[in-house]
């Protein structure tokens, strides 16, 4: 687990991950919220389906892929948490929109 | 917007130097940045962090303030959160920023990209909860975030701060697994009187050691062998190390390290001549002591010409911006290089120190290519060495066929995390040197770009 032992500064942030409500730092990116929750799970592989989190932190590694508001491929380590955002794991490869 | 004189690609030390300067002298400077605040992942979240804070990460930290000041003070155009997926040899920048995409034209760019983690391929890897060192120093930066009990594994500067950043915010790791081979002190130790010329690297990194060594981390020498176990999670690490010694740690965190290489998937999607490192085992773009590339439009700086330190980005920006102003016409050669004088004696001061760090941390080769036939290699792909193998030995001779062949590097990490372990492994079953073997051929765009927003591109102008 990741601890945060400092508070953060300002109002939290309210998310949702898989629907469940989190409450994360003004300014963290979703892979910092997440990690911060317990979260290390962010997306299945392709094509074994198997787990996967964060590598890299810095838009390299595309490991830390989600969908965010309904829009899948998103780099959690690079968007900024908005309040009412709702991320969940992106399962495989992202579907064509219709 | 109307186009700028000079287009600054990345904001840490090289950037922020170079823009700052461009700026100052009167340039139309834009800055397009990926991240979503100056500073690069050296000082990551820099304008945040308060002074606590910026203690807890060291003094090296600490003076990202004084850049990014300079910086905002400058006069310089940011825009943060911007993705650069294309430049060619005229110029032409491909981007999208806010889920606008832009494609225009420019005269002068200066490539200051950077560096990322050199690819760690060990069984488990890929596991969730192992993450490379540079992430859990992001993490620590930017949400001060720190891991329980973590172990940290492989060898470098970066693994050694790591540990006491964790050690200063009161979070000592489990263990450090040390991969650095025991006769890695005679090989390197010739190196030794060039480091002590400017000696204040040297000292810096030895009173990181020592402080690891007085708080007592469990600290394995020597480990030649790592397995990283869980399943959905890593929960354990498997380590034997010279004279036989061996043992298992169990943890939810490891931070793997063996060095930074230089990020070359833009120079080399933009057509740049590369040239094979054998010293730091990796590709750098070519460039001449101004950071003048093989395309005329385009300057590089920092780590992204090869790796030397943050002292070194920052003073290669001012050097490469020089020139730039320069060719801009707004400095005579005279000055130019009078100028120049004062950042080529850091940029001297901060490479003493780098051939011994070169010889001393040089990454083991069992971490560089695994010789387990399961272990990922590709990530993207989930594509192990025992499918590698086979399809070179009927005949593929190089990445990028191996890539048409496998789908390795096809993935939207682009060879990131893979590109030099299929050019080791092609290198070592056709006995080729690594220089022949090459690289993958990347081309724009050199990240993943929705199609949307290419149907909505606004061409012709900057962000």
């Amino acid at each position: 687990m990741f601890k945060r032992p400092e508070a953060a500064i300002g109002r939290p942030v309210r998310l949702s991950f898989e629907g469940q409500e989190i409450r994360a730092a003004p300014g963290d990116s979703i892979a910092v919220a997440l990690l911060a929750a317990g979260v290390d799970f962010f997306r299945h592989t392709p094509r074994s389906g198997a787990p996967r989190g964060p590598w890299c932190m810095m838009g390299a590694c595309f490991d830390c892929l989600v969908v965010v508001d309904d829009v899948p491929n998103r780099q959690a380590c690079q968007i900024t948490v908005a309040d009412g955002m709702k991320v969940a794991r992106q399962r495989g490869a992202a579907e064509v929109g219709p | 917007m109307s186009t700028p004189d000079l287009v600054v690609i990345g904001a840490g030390p090289a950037g922020l130097a170079g823009a700052s300067l461009a700026a100052e002298r009167g340039l139309s400077v834009l800055v397009l940045d990926e991240q979503s605040a100056p500073g690069g992942q050296i000082w990551r979240g820099i304008e945040a962090a308060n002074a606590a804070h910026r203690a807890r990460l060291g003094k090296d930290y600490g003076l990202g303030r004084s850049a990014v000041t300079r910086f905002r003070r400058s006069g310089a155009r940011y825009v943060p959160g911007t993705t650069v997926w294309q430049l060619d040899e005229t110029g032409e920048i491909g981007c999208t920023v806010g889920g606008r995409t832009h494609l225009f034209q420019t005269s002068a760019v200066l490539v200051a990209t950077g560096a990322q983690e050199r690819p760690f391929p060990v069984a488990g890897w890929e596991l969730p909860g192992v993450m490379g060192a540079g992430a859990a120093q992001v993490l620590l930066k930017t949400g001060g975030l720190l891991a329980e009990r973590a172990v940290l594994a492989g060898s470098g500067p970066l693994l050694y701060l790591l540990a006491v950043q964790y050690l200063a915010a009161g979070h000592p790791p489990a263990a450090i697994l040390d991969t650095t081979p025991p006769g890695a002190w005679r090989m390197a130790r010739r190196h030794l009187p060039g480091a002590l010329k400017h000696p204040l690297p040297l000292l810096k990194g030895l009173g990181w050691l020592n402080e690891i060594r007085r708080a007592r981390v469990p600290w394995e020498r020597g480990v030649s062998s790592l397995v990283l176990e869980g399943s959905g999670h890593v929960d354990a690490v498997r380590w034997e190390a010279a004279g036989g010694r061996q043992g298992r740690i169990e943890t939810d965190h490891v931070f793997l390290h063996q060095g930074v290489v230089p990020s070359v998937n833009l120079t080399m999607a933009a057509g740049l001549d590369h040239d094979w490192d054998e010293g730091q085992l990796c590709w750098r773009p070519r460039t001449d002591d101004w950071g003048r590339s093989s395309a005329e439009p385009i300057h590089i700086a920092g780590d992204g010409g090869g790796i030397a330190g943050w002292e070194a980005a920052a003073a290669t920006g001012e050097i490469a911006t020089l020139d730039i102003l320069h060719l801009a016409g707004s400095l005579r050669e005279a000055e130019r290089n009078a100028l120049a004088d004062r950042h080529r004696r850091r940029v001297r001061g901060a490479l003493s120190v780098r051939p011994l760090l070169d010889a001393l941390y040089r990454p083991q080769p069992q971490f560089m290519l695994p010789s387990e036939p399961a272990t990922v290699i590709c990530r993207c792909e989930e594509i192990a060495r025992q499918d590698l193998e086979p399809l070179i030995g009927i005949g593929v001779l190089g990445p990028n066929q191996l890539k048409s062949f496998s789908r390795a590097g096809m993935g939207p990490c682009q060879g990131r995390l893979c590109g030099l372990t299929v050019q080791r492994l092609i290198s070592e079953c056709t006995g080729r040197g690594m220089a022949e073997t090459g690289y993958y051929r990347l081309r724009p765009p050199v990240k993943p770009v929705p199609l949307g927003a290419f149907a909505d591109m606004d061409c012709g102008n900057a962000p």
